[in-house]
């Protein structure tokens, strides 16, 4: 027990900076990932073929790849990338990116992937009676999605993402390969340093399970809150 | 765009997909051995039974898999006990370890989708079993089984794919499976995106394959309630 020790003595204060490092790059590979979906999903309900085939694209190449592959694409190529681009713009020094920015944006476009099907189901079961309405009724733009669609859309959207939001708090155990400390890399460091891997991992698991649990909770309460009037 | 290195580390790819494929398939047919044990647990009448089946899905299907992975193949070895039995001849091998995980892992969501699955049988066909004075047994395997599988089938595919994605954390516990030689190549030629488009697409051929034939049997054994 005195392995969990705050101080130096233990690995108490390491192991809690390294789960709220983990909720971080959770919230914000998120909020990345509804960005892309908000991308992508017009993409996928459009009637052009050219726009459809790419949201298409995007959901299947990302939900049938490991997310493994797709972090060492970002891990190995991000800076080569972004050097690439400064490079048009006449910038030659060498990039490192950080690996939170990495592991979000890798984490992101894989729950992006997830977050554009769940938006785009949601989307198709409105009826269509209140598209019509909405437009019948001459409401602009702003009012139409914001106030009409948008509303009824998470509704039915919420308790589907709250599966994205797990699929994403597990995904994130997986940018631990690229070195950022959060709560598997920390772990992997403790068990290397104090040879017992055993207590680690499995406070690690124990962590994960509070987080998932946790949050399952909040999701709850929130998806009680939007389905209220029905 | 490197073809050359496109193709030449296409054969070592391929080669590394059959572990891939051998791991995915002896996972998959060890978890749906424990996903049905699990499912018929779950659905037991004895309150504690039904209480350890639901934690144990709750447990693995609450924890990312490389947690998982990494306490069989890390910490098992750490009990001095486990390293006196035979267990330790499959425990030192991380192609046993992974299976293990993966099995256990697989085996949580099977247990799910099956019990989903035996819990939306009508009444109405156990009854007219009962009333035809079947034995209970064989309501179970002949007519409760069949329909839970045909009705599982879509949410089983998924499953596979997941899983099939799932096989690629095998390479953290240092097997050369296909992400883990893609990883090498990447490492060691510095051309990340090569590589990738050759090892997702490989990824992707498989996804479909698995995708159409889960389709073709849900058309075949199609059943409708």
């Amino acid at each position: 027990m005195e392995l969990l020790y705050f101080g130096d003595k233990g690995w108490g204060d390491e192991l809690f900076f390294a789960t709220l490092m983990t909720i971080a790059v959770s919230i914000t590979a998120m909020i990345i990932g509804f960005i892309f979906a908000a991308l992508f999903t017009p993409l996928k309900l459009s009637n052009n073929k050219f726009l459809n085939s790419i949201g298409n694209a995007y959901t299947t190449v990302i939900r049938g790849v490991p997310e493994l592959l797709v972090i060492y694409l970002f891990f190995f190529g991000g800076s080569g990338a972004i050097m690439f681009v400064a490079s048009i713009f006449g910038y030659n020094d060498y990039i490192e990116i950080n690996a939170f920015l990495t592991g979000s944006f890798s984490i992101g476009i894989i729950s992006g992937a997830y977050s554009t099907e769940v938006f785009r189901g949601a989307l198709q079961s409105i009826d269509k009676g209140q598209f019509e309405a909405a437009k019948v009724l001459g409401f602009n733009k702003y009012i139409y999605f914001f106030k009409i669609i948008l509303p009824q859309m998470l509704r039915l959207a919420i308790p589907n993402l709250s599966n994205v939001w797990q699929i994403t708090l597990k995904d994130t155990s997986l940018i631990s390969v690229t070195g950022l400390v959060e709560i598997m890399r920390q772990s992997y460091i403790a068990a290397g340093s104090t040879r017992d891997p055993l207590f680690f991992y499995s406070f690690a698991a124990v962590l994960y399970l509070l987080l998932t649990f946790l949050s399952m909770q909040l999701l709850n309460r929130l998806e009680i809150k939007y389905s209220k009037g029905y | 765009m490197d073809f050359e290195l496109m193709i030449n580390s296409f054969p070592k790819l391929l080669n590394a997909t059959l572990i891939t494929l051998k791991l995915l398939s002896v996972s998959l047919i060890l978890g749906l051995f424990i996903g049905l044990g699990f499912a018929i647990l779950r659905m037991n009448n004895n309150n504690l039974i039904n209480k350890f089946a639901y934690g144990y899905s709750y447990i693995f299907r609450g924890t990312p898999l490389l947690v998982q992975i990494f306490i069989i193949y890390f910490g098992l070895g750490q009990i001095e006990y486990l390293r006196t039995t035979f267990l330790w001849a499959v425990l030192k091998e991380p192609y046993w370890c992974a299976i293990i995980a993966f099995s256990l892992n697989t085996g949580a969501y099977t247990s799910e989708i099956l019990r989903s699955a035996f819990q939306t049988i009508k009444p109405g066909y156990l009854e007219a079993g009962r009333s035809l004075g079947i034995p209970s047994k064989i309501i179970f395997t002949k007519i409760q089984i069949p329909i839970a599988i045909k009705q599982s089938l879509p949410a089983y595919g998924n499953e596979i794919i997941l899983m099939l994605k799932g096989t690629s954390l095998a390479s953290t516990v240092t097997l050369m499976d296909l992400t883990g030689v893609a990883k090498y190549i990447i490492s060691t030629t510095f051309k990340p995106v090569e590589v990738f488009i050759v090892a997702g697409g490989i990824y992707l051929f498989m996804t479909f394959i698995i995708h159409n034939v889960i389709k073709y049997l849900e058309k075949k054994y199609g059943f409708q309630t």
